[in-house]
This record gives structure tokens, C-alpha cells and sequence, in this order.
């Protein structure tokens, strides 16, 4: 699904990705942790295609099709959906005005003609249940007046809405309470198919409990610098980033 | 790149997609004001003696102002000797159409503005008067309307056919010695709309007025008028389009509107004249004088205003409410883009008890333009318990943009209560990445974003002008991201 060679990006003139590789399977949900500006929100700005990054090197294929090539929205279009860190609000335009024009130009591309106002309202009825997302919600303009914890079900929403075969979750269990992390997780898990895969950046075990990722990578200046399975993820809980540090040497 | 720039130049040249040029036999009279001028204008159109005086004293008056020169605005010097008054693409040359047929020229331009001048073809519920350059070209559905009483014409035929109720409102909610520019128009005034409602009549269509310029080195002063009688409405729609030329061309009008008791009004405008170039070369000069008086009791009036053309607005659609209990409304959206430059809003000025008006403007700005709201809040000491609320927001998009503020209130009765808020907010580029990375493309986004923006005041828009009208936000603003 994605491979990533030896990629290198910087921002502000700064190298913060210093030749990561990775490959992403079908089906397979990975995890990234690491400290705070190891690399990991850029890694995710980059593969989204964020105008603040600048790719020095290497290359991402997505699906055969050669990803630092497409716009942004091309991206999307092609299956491509990242849950922000910080949604940010757009005052003035609905939630059904903002997913509306979000699946129509991805329908577009895809050679589909514009869903109706009636089964558009129908599938926004279906996916909102997924994430418990209130009806009062979506008929607000985009996160404005969201609480934290509305704002990272709504990402899950719009990830429901959107359907896409590859999804970054930044950083998503951030300044969630117990219930709201566990209506999130599920939410995604619903989402899981064989065809679909992921990348969740975090920072703790609690949301992995949910997720059950296939594999883990851990992420230090800007490399992978250890890929192994779920039990990382448990044993980093417990231990920290240190002796990993010391494992290979930096 | 070099595609992308491609698309780019492509988007940029279509944008402005009515300025293409009508080749119609026209009739332009010289170039150049004068006493002599305004005398042919006024036979040209066989005008009775006290519509020629009413002119020569516009035009005495004239002489004697000056241009204002307290806009925010960066005005070309026009010179008034340099323009046209007087064009007439109605005249046929000697081998055209049948005798009092229309040249198929002109209904085929029409058609290409999406204004069909054939009632079979109209849009639903819609009459229209059909203006181009300085002659009303056509009206539709003028025998249905007349059924119900409804006048609906062009001034220069309700000259001849109604002179008793021309004569009576004419110039009395905007008398000449106004301002510069009324005065101008009052002169030289070649055609427009009138409008008469009346008592208990509710009109049952939309009535609306397409102003198109088309022959160059002529300016449009058209004038329009429009009674509304005691317990009537009417529901009033203006649209404007005209060729891109590297010239600019003077449009000053003039709209009256009289509301009696009980009665209302709502005009709609959506003005998207022409802008001029990306590097603010040519474009039309829209200086346009624009008051309603509502004189009887309860009476009602609402001015919308979606304005995107033109390189330089001045214009304040204002309301003198002197009936108790009348109410007004002033809704506007004016955008702004590449070197446009627009200082515009409104005056409410309170006379009667218990008068009430609301003031909803939406400025956005983007490329190096100038946006500046300017309205006045006037309270007279007879306007017990009048009420205003006025609220002005200005959306800014990029940093070389200007919007402004001129708010003015002026209240000698202690009864009154007068509001006023204002904010300026600024599309960010964390706004426009969400929407992208959602697949919704830049262009899509500001217009997503502006249209929500200003959607409080396209709401007040009738159904199919606010489709329009929504569209048209996304064009104007087209390239000015990015």
C-alpha cells in the first residue's frame, strides 16, 4: 500500500526527517512513538503533502502511483486521510457543507456523479452513530465551538464519511478522557478492513490497547531507529525511550 | 509548474465571463457635456418641457460642485468632456430587422447573460427590463402585470404614459443638489426602470432590471424609480455586467424608492460590473446614488447588496424613515480583489417614532484591494425610541488587502438605542490545508469559506439571484489564494 524510501524533508530550512523507510501492507495498522520532535507530526505532514514541508530526498509510492508528485487534495482523492492533531475551526461553513463538498470532489475523481441531498443526509445519519457524533454537531459550522474531545470524534466522522484506504491518526488520544478515547478507538476498529491501513502517532500505550497495531516503530531524530511487534509498544510503557537510545547507540 | 501557471493564466482570463462585446448598430452622440447636450438628450427622447427644466437646473447645479473627494478611494481623474452621454443600440442600420422588432443581436447578447428577453423562455416568476447602454431595450410581462394594476417600464415610456406620478416622485427622495453625482445623472439621465405599485397590491412576480454597458467611451446614467403604495409589495432585483475594456467607464446612477403606509419593499442588487485587469487597468467607475424614503407608517424596506465588480464602488443605499414603525434594512457583501477598490454602506437616517433599522455588511478583500465600510447612524430629536443595530465584519484574505471601517453616528434623541459591533478576521492557511487535505482544492475552499462568510446576507437574496450570487463569490475571488 505505502512504501517509503529514504525519505528526508525539512521545514524552515531545518532537516527533521533524516531518511526514514517504511512499508505499510494492506490490511496492517502501524504505530510510531517517540519523543517530542522526533519527527513524527512531520512525517505525517509530509506523506499529507503540507505546503510548510519541504522533501529534500528520497520518495513515497502509494499504490504504485508516486505520491510527492499529487496535490494535497489529489491525495485525498487517492485515498489519503489524516486525523489532525489540532482540527481547526472554519467558522461559517456547516459540517454538512464542508463533507458535502469533500465527498463530491473525491466522487469526481473517482468518475461518480454527486450524491443527492437525500443520500448524502442518509450517510451522514449512518457514519455519525460510529463515533456517537450528536446531530447537533454536524449541523454546526466545521469544529467551531467543539469541545477537544468533539473535535477528535469528528475526525473519526469525517474518516467514516470519506472512506479512505490509508489513515494517519496525529496524535488522536490527545487530551482525551477514558470515555471518549474508548468511543474514538472503537470508532476506528469499525472502520478496520483488509483493505484499509494506518498510521497512528502516539505517545501511549492506552490507545494502542484498543487499536492492536501489527507493528511499531520508534521514531529518534527524524529515523526509525527500531521496528519491532506489539510487545515494543508495552515494554516502551514501562521503560521509557532510554535504553533504547543506548541500543542503538545515539 | 510550467501546466500549473498554465491553468492559472487560463482561470484568471476566463474569470470575467460576460465581457464579451455586442456588434449592434449604435447610435453615440459626441463626445462632451454641455447645456446643448443635455437639450439633445432630452429631445432624442421627445421629453416633455418641465422634464428638460428639471435637467437644466441639475445640470446649473452641476456646474457649480465639485467632485467629492472624501472616499477612501484612489479615483481616477474623469474627464466629464471625454465620455458619451447618449448611446442607442436600438437603431437600426437601414437593411436591419422588421419595424419595431428587437435586433436578434441584442436578444442574442441578453441570452448570453443568461437573461432571456422571450416571456416563454423567462425565469420563473421573473419580469425584466432589459437596459443596455443609454435604452431600455426591452420589458417583459407587461400586460400580465398591468392586469393587476402594476406599472413596470422604462422611465422613458412612464414619462410619456404616466408624466403625472414621473413628475410627482422624481428627484423627490434624491433631489438633484444632493451630491455631485446625482446632480450629473439628473442632467443626463438616459434610462432605467419605473415601477408603480399599487394600494393592496402584492406583486405576484419578481420585477428586475439588467443593466448591460456595451459601446465604448459612453458612460450609463441610468435612473430608476419606484413607488410602492399604501399595503402593497414588491420584491425588486438589479443586475449589471459589462465588456472588459482597458478604459474605464463612468456608470452613475440614481434609484428612488417611495414606501407608503404598510407597505414593502426589498431591492436586491448583485452588481458584477466590470473589474478591470489583475493589474487594475480599466473597469467600470460605479458611483451610484441610492435612497428609499419610507414615508408611511409601518412601512418596510430591505436593500441587499452582493457587490463583486466594478474597479471602484461608492455607493450607500440608504433609507430616510420618517413613517412611526417603518423598519429598514441595509444587508451587503462587497468583495474586493487584485486592485478593486470599494468604499461602501449605508445611511439610516430616523425621523419617525418607533423606527427601526438593522446594518449587516460583509467586506472581504483579497489581491491588493481596498475594502472600507462607511455608514451613518442619524437619530433626529423627533425619533422617540428609534433603534439601530449595525454590525460590520471585514474577511481578509492575504496581507497586501485593505479593509476598513468608517462608522458614524449621529443621535439627538435620548430614547434611542444604537449598536454597533465590528470584526476582522483572516483566512488561514491551517484553514485552507484542512479543506485540502479533505480533497477539496483551494479555489473550492475560499469559496466554501466566503460563502459561509457572507451566507447571512445571501440568505436575504431572492432563491435563484442567491445561487447566482454565491457563484459569483467563488469567481471574483478566483486566484486570490495562493
Amino acid at each position: 500500500m505505502l512504501q517509503i524510501n529514504n525519505l528526508h524533508a525539512k521545514i524552515n530550512g531545518k532537516e527533521i526527517l533524516k531518511g526514514i523507510n517504511l512499508t505499510v501492507k494492506d490490511g496492517e495498522v502501524h504505530a510510531i512513538m517517540g519523543l517530542n520532535g522526533a519527527g513524527k507530526s512531520t512525517l505525517s505532514n509530509v506523506i499529507v503533502g503540507h505546503p510548510a514541508y519541504e522533501v529534500t530526498e528520497g520518495e513515497i509510492i502509494f499504490n504504485d502511483k508516486d505520491l510527492l508528485k499529487m496535490s494535497p487534495e489529489e491525495r485525498a482523492h487517492e485515498g489519503i486521510f489524516l486525523s489532525f492533531q489540532q482540527p481547526v475551526e472554519i467558522p461559517g461553513v456547516s459540517m454538512v457543507n464542508f463533507m458535502r463538498a469533500a465527498l463530491n470532489a473525491k466522487r469526481q475523481h473517482q468518475g461518480l456523479e454527486p450524491l443527492s441531498a437525500g443520500d448524502f443526509l442518509k450517510l451522514m445519519r449512518e457514519k455519525r452513530k460510529i463515533v456517537e457524533l450528536d446531530s447537533r454537531l454536524t449541523s454546526r459550522s466545521v469544529n467551531e465551538g467543539f469541545s477537544g474531545g468533539e473535535k477528535k470524534r469528528n475526525e473519526i466522522f469525517q474518516m467514516a464519511m470519506l472512506e479512505p484506504t490509508f489513515s494517519i491518526l496525529d496524535e488522536t488520544d490527545s487530551g482525551l478522557d477514558v470515555d471518549a478515547l474508548r468511543i474514538v478507538a472503537e470508532g476506528f476498529n469499525k472502520l478496520r478492513t483488509p483493505q484499509t491501513s494506518a498510521l497512528v502517532i502516539t505517545h501511549y500505550q492506552r490507545l494502542l490497547d484498543y487499536l492492536k497495531p501489527d507493528i511499531i516503530h520508534v521514531l529518534i531524530g527524524g529515523m526509525i531507529v527500531k521496528t519491532a511487534g506489539p510487545e515494543l509498544a508495552l515494554e516502551i510503557e514501562n521503560r521509557g525511550f532510554d535504553w533504547i537510545k543506548e541500543e542503538v547507540g545515539l | 509548474m510550467e501546466e500549473k501557471n498554465g491553468f492559472v493564466r487560463e482561470v484568471a482570463e476566463k474569470k470575467y465571463q460576460y465581457g464579451f462585446t455586442t456588434d449592434v448598430q449604435t447610435e453615440v452622440i459626441d463626445k462632451g457635456l454641455s447645456e446643448d447636450v443635455v437639450r439633445l438628450i432630452s429631445e432624442k427622447k421627445g421629453e416633455p418641457d418641465w422634464l428638460l427644466e428639471f435637467r437644466l437646473k441639475a445640470f446649473r447645479h452641476w456646474l457649480t460642485m465639485e467632485q467629492p473627494t472624501w472616499g477612501h478611494l484612489n479615483m481616477p481623474e474623469i474627464d466629464y468632456q471625454d465620455i458619451s452621454y447618449y448611446a442607442d443600440p436600438t437603431k437600426k442600420s437601414p437593411l436591419g430587422g422588421k419595424e419595431g422588432g428587437l435586433d436578434p443581436e441584442l436578444m442574442k447578447t441578453f441570452d448570453k447573460l443568461g437573461i432571456p428577453l422571450e416571456e416563454r423562455m423567462a425565469l420563473a416568476g421573473t419580469a425584466v427590463d432589459a437596459v443596455m447602454d443609454s435604452v431600455s431595450v426591452k420589458t417583459t410581462f407587461r400586460e400580465k402585470l398591468k392586469e393587476k394594476g402594476i406599472i413596470f417600464c422604462s422611465i422613458s415610456e412612464a414619462v410619456k404614459e404616466h408624466p403625472e406620478l414621473v413628475r410627482e416622485y422624481l428627484g423627490s427622495v434624491v433631489p438633484y443638489k444632493d451630491n455631485f453625482f446625482a446632480a450629473l445623472n439628473s442632467a443626463v439621465f438616459s434610462d432605467g426602470s419605473f415601477v408603480y405599485i399599487p394600494k393592496g397590491v402584492r406583486c405576484p412576480m419578481e420585477l428586475s432590471t439588467y443593466f448591460r454597458i456595451n459601446a465604448r467611451g459612453t458612460g450609463q446614467f441610468e435612473r430608476t424609480l419606484i413607488v410602492c403604495d399604501d399595503d402593497a409589495y414588491v420584491s425588486y432585483l438589479e443586475g449589471c455586467t459589462a465588456p472588459m475594456r482597458d478604459e474605464n467607464q463612468l456608470h452613475a446612477a440614481i434609484v428612488e424608492i417611495v414606501v407608503k403606509e404598510n407597505a414593502e419593499v426589498k431591492y436586491s442588487t448583485v452588481q458584477n460590473w466590470y473589474p478591470g485587469d489583475a493589474e487594475g487597468k480599466g473597469g467600470v467607475l460605479n458611483l451610484v446614488t441610492k435612497r428609499g424614503h419610507l414615508r408611511g407608517r409601518n412601512s418596510r424596506l430591505s436593500w441587499t447588496q452582493v457587490e463583486t465588480g466594478s474597479a471602484i464602488t461608492w455607493k450607500y443605499p440608504s433609507c430616510v424613515l420618517s413613517g412611526e414603525g417603518s423598519q429598514a434594512e441595509f444587508y451587503s457583501v462587497a468583495v474586493t480583489n487584485n486592485y478593486q477598490q470599494a468604499d461602501t454602506g449605508t445611511k439610516m437616517i430616523h425621523i419617525g417614532k418607533d423606527t427601526k433599522s438593522t446594518i449587516i455588511s460583509k467586506g472581504i478583500s483579497a489581491g491588493r484591494s481596498q475594502n472600507a465600510y462607511r455608514g451613518l447612524v442619524k437619530v433626529a430629536s423627533t425619533a422617540d425610541n428609534a433603534r439601530n443595530y449595525s454590525s460590520c465584519d471585514s474577511l481578509l484574505l492575504g496581507s497586501k488587502c485593505g479593509a476598513h471601517t468608517f462608522p458614524y453616528m449621529d443621535v439627538h434623541n435620548s430614547t434611542a438605542v444604537v449598536e454597533h459591533e465590528a470584526t476582522t478576521s483572516k483566512i488561514s492557511e491551517d484553514q485552507l490545508f484542512y479543506c485540502n487535505q479533505r480533497g477539496i482544492n483551494t479555489e473550492e475552499a475560499v469559496s466554501l469559506i466566503v460563502n459561509g462568510y457572507a451566507k447571512e446576507v445571501i440568505n436575504k437574496l431572492p432563491m435563484e439571484f442567491a445561487v447566482e450570487a454565491q457563484k459569483l463569490l467563488g469567481v471574483s475571488l478566483e486566484g486570490s489564494v495562493g
